[in-house]
């Protein structure tokens, strides 16, 4: 399987990356890093562009990060309308930096930078396929 | 480096619907342009035209602008970095003009968002992320910049109000722009309970879609000085960028890109932030222009917000800044916005904006950014 029901609305399908969809599957949020000169990705990368070189592996991101900002959009785009208000965020577990939604569980009053969550993969509806962060 | 001057700006008016189509709305700006300067049409030796292409059906449409203002056979092309277009295609017209290859350039920007529903342009400017990574989560121009605001807030305690006030001022200059979209003046309770967009922003802590078109006419200092009054001179550019995906930014509190090209700026003009006499910079939110005081080095990181509370960067302030409205009032034509602040520049610099001229200024400096940060273009004129 693709990218074709990754989060809400997917504009991509096909990409070297779709590994990273059948470890979401099994309950995994993996990235990659360059074998050759160590460098982590996130998001995943197939290939380094400075070591020209696409000998990469896979791991598990870090189980806790730490929230660095958030926003709670309320004016959803064309697909999201329905979604709305719904809160993205980044998050950095150790030092690889994440962007995604923080879960609907979480009341935005108790939401604060520094924070520490997890990133978890999540599916809604018959197929869809994402990850949010949830507070530890 | 003083060889490359402005020799004419123009601008259509900025309004939500403009009701004309695309080659019309140019010609506006083409005219006013045209009258600061004694050319013809057959003087241009090629035209820039610059936008954000997926607002339009027309493909390709430096080619139809350039029939439409008479410029074929000349060469004609596209330049596009979203917010920034106009500045960017500025700088490849000063690139053919230092080159040698041509003596008179002109840079139309352009961009009819009225084309789309608010909807609609919201997910196109959504798709302005990395469509893969981003875009599926629900992120929105807006957004994006609410997570600067957010990690502003969480790392230098700048709080809603502050950056409230810088909606007031910008509200106050637009509210005497003949050009904006938005002449009314706030006050810092209208905009404080203004409705929630994208927490910690509101609706008046954003700019508005428009329609409208700029035009910057550049040529070489032997044709500049016979043919206008008052050339400006390009006296330093910087342009820079950053990561596409938000999460491959390293800082959240200011704009890299925007800092780099700063620095490339200044270096280039031999000057420093404190040179400056009055500033456009790019205030698609309220975010956006504190943001801008601290990368250009107006304020330390984290002290830009005593430039507002001091009144510092009003007209007869230390480092006056976006004295016609900013984006905030005007709106924001995406591909004619760096056009437009480039002519207000050029008109404070030669002493003709009425509207509300900073005191005798000699340089100038203009700060367009593309998508959340991910293009920077900084430019400093001088008379």
């Amino acid at each position: 399987m693709g990218f074709e029901n990754f989060g809400t609305v997917s504009f991509t399908t096909e990409a070297k990356t779709e590994e990273f969809i059948t470890y979401l599957e099994q309950g995994k949020v993996m990235t990659t890093r360059c074998k050759k000169c160590g460098t982590a990705y996130f998001p995943p990368k197939m290939d380094c562009p400075s070591c020209l070189d696409s000998d990469v592996e896979w791991f598990e991101i870090a189980d806790t990060g730490k929230l660095v900002t958030y926003t709670t959009v309320h004016y959803g785009p064309s697909g999201f309308e329905d979604e709305a208000p719904y809160t993205l965020a980044i998050a950095d577990f150790d030092g690889l930096r994440v962007f995604g939604r923080i879960s609907k569980s979480v009341d935005e009053n108790d939401i604060t930078p520094g924070m520490a969550v997890k990133v978890v993969p999540v599916k809604s509806g018959e197929e869809k396929i994402a990850y949010e962060f949830q507070k530890v | 480096m003083d060889d490359v001057a402005i020799i004419g700006v123009g601008q259509s008016v900025f309004a939500r619907k403009c009701g004309v189509n695309i080659r019309e709305l140019c010609f506006d700006a083409f005219k006013e342009a045209m009258e600061d300067v004694d050319i013809e049409n057959k003087d241009i030796d090629a035209s820039i035209t610059c936008s954000a292409p997926e607002y339009d059906k027309q493909r390709t449409p430096s080619g139809l602008i350039s029939e439409y203002l008479e410029l074929t056979p000349k060469p004609a092309f596209y330049v596009e970095t979203v917010c920034s277009s106009s500045t960017t295609g500025l700088r490849v017209a000063w690139s053919l003009i230092k080159s040698g290859l041509h003596k008179v350039v002109a840079v139309i920007g352009f961009q009819k968002m009225s084309e789309l529903n608010s909807r609609e342009a919201a997910e196109r400017m959504g798709r302005g992320a990395d469509i893969m990574w981003e875009s599926p989560f629900g992120i929105t121009m807006p957004g994006g910049y609410a997570l600067f605001a957010r990690a502003h807030m969480a790392t230098y305690g700048t709080t809603e109000e502050q950056l409230a006030k810088i909606r007031v001022k910008n509200a106050s200059y637009g509210a005497k722009n003949p050009k904006a979209t938005y002449r009314k003046e706030l006050t810092l309770q209208d905009i404080m309970e203004s409705a929630p967009i994208t927490s910690p922003l509101k609706l008046y802590d954003a700019c508005a879609n428009a329609d409208g078109s700029s035009c910057i006419i550049l040529a070489s200092a032997d044709v500049a000085k016979n043919v206008c009054k008052t050339p400006i001179w390009v006296a330093g550019m910087g342009a820079a960028t950053d990561t596409m995906t938000m999460s491959g930014r390293k800082s959240i509190t200011g704009l890299a890109c925007a800092q780099d090209a700063a620095k490339q700026a200044y270096e280039m003009a031999g000057i420093n932030p404190q040179d400056i006499d009055v500033a456009e910079v790019h205030d698609c939110f309220t975010i956006s222009e504190l943001l801008a005081y601290e990368d250009l080095g107006f304020a330390e990181p984290g002290k830009g917000v005593q430039l507002i509370e001091e009144n510092q960067t009003y007209a007869d302030g230390k480092i006056p800044v976006n004295v016609d409205g900013g984006l905030l009032s005007k709106g924001h034509p995406i591909g004619a916005t760096g056009g437009s602040q480039v002519r207000t520049i050029v008109r404070q610099l030669r002493g003709e904006a009425t509207e509300a001229q900073v005191k005798d200024p000699e340089i100038g400096l203009v700060h367009n950014i593309g998508g959340v940060g991910q293009y920077g273009n900084v430019i400093i004129l001088r008379r």
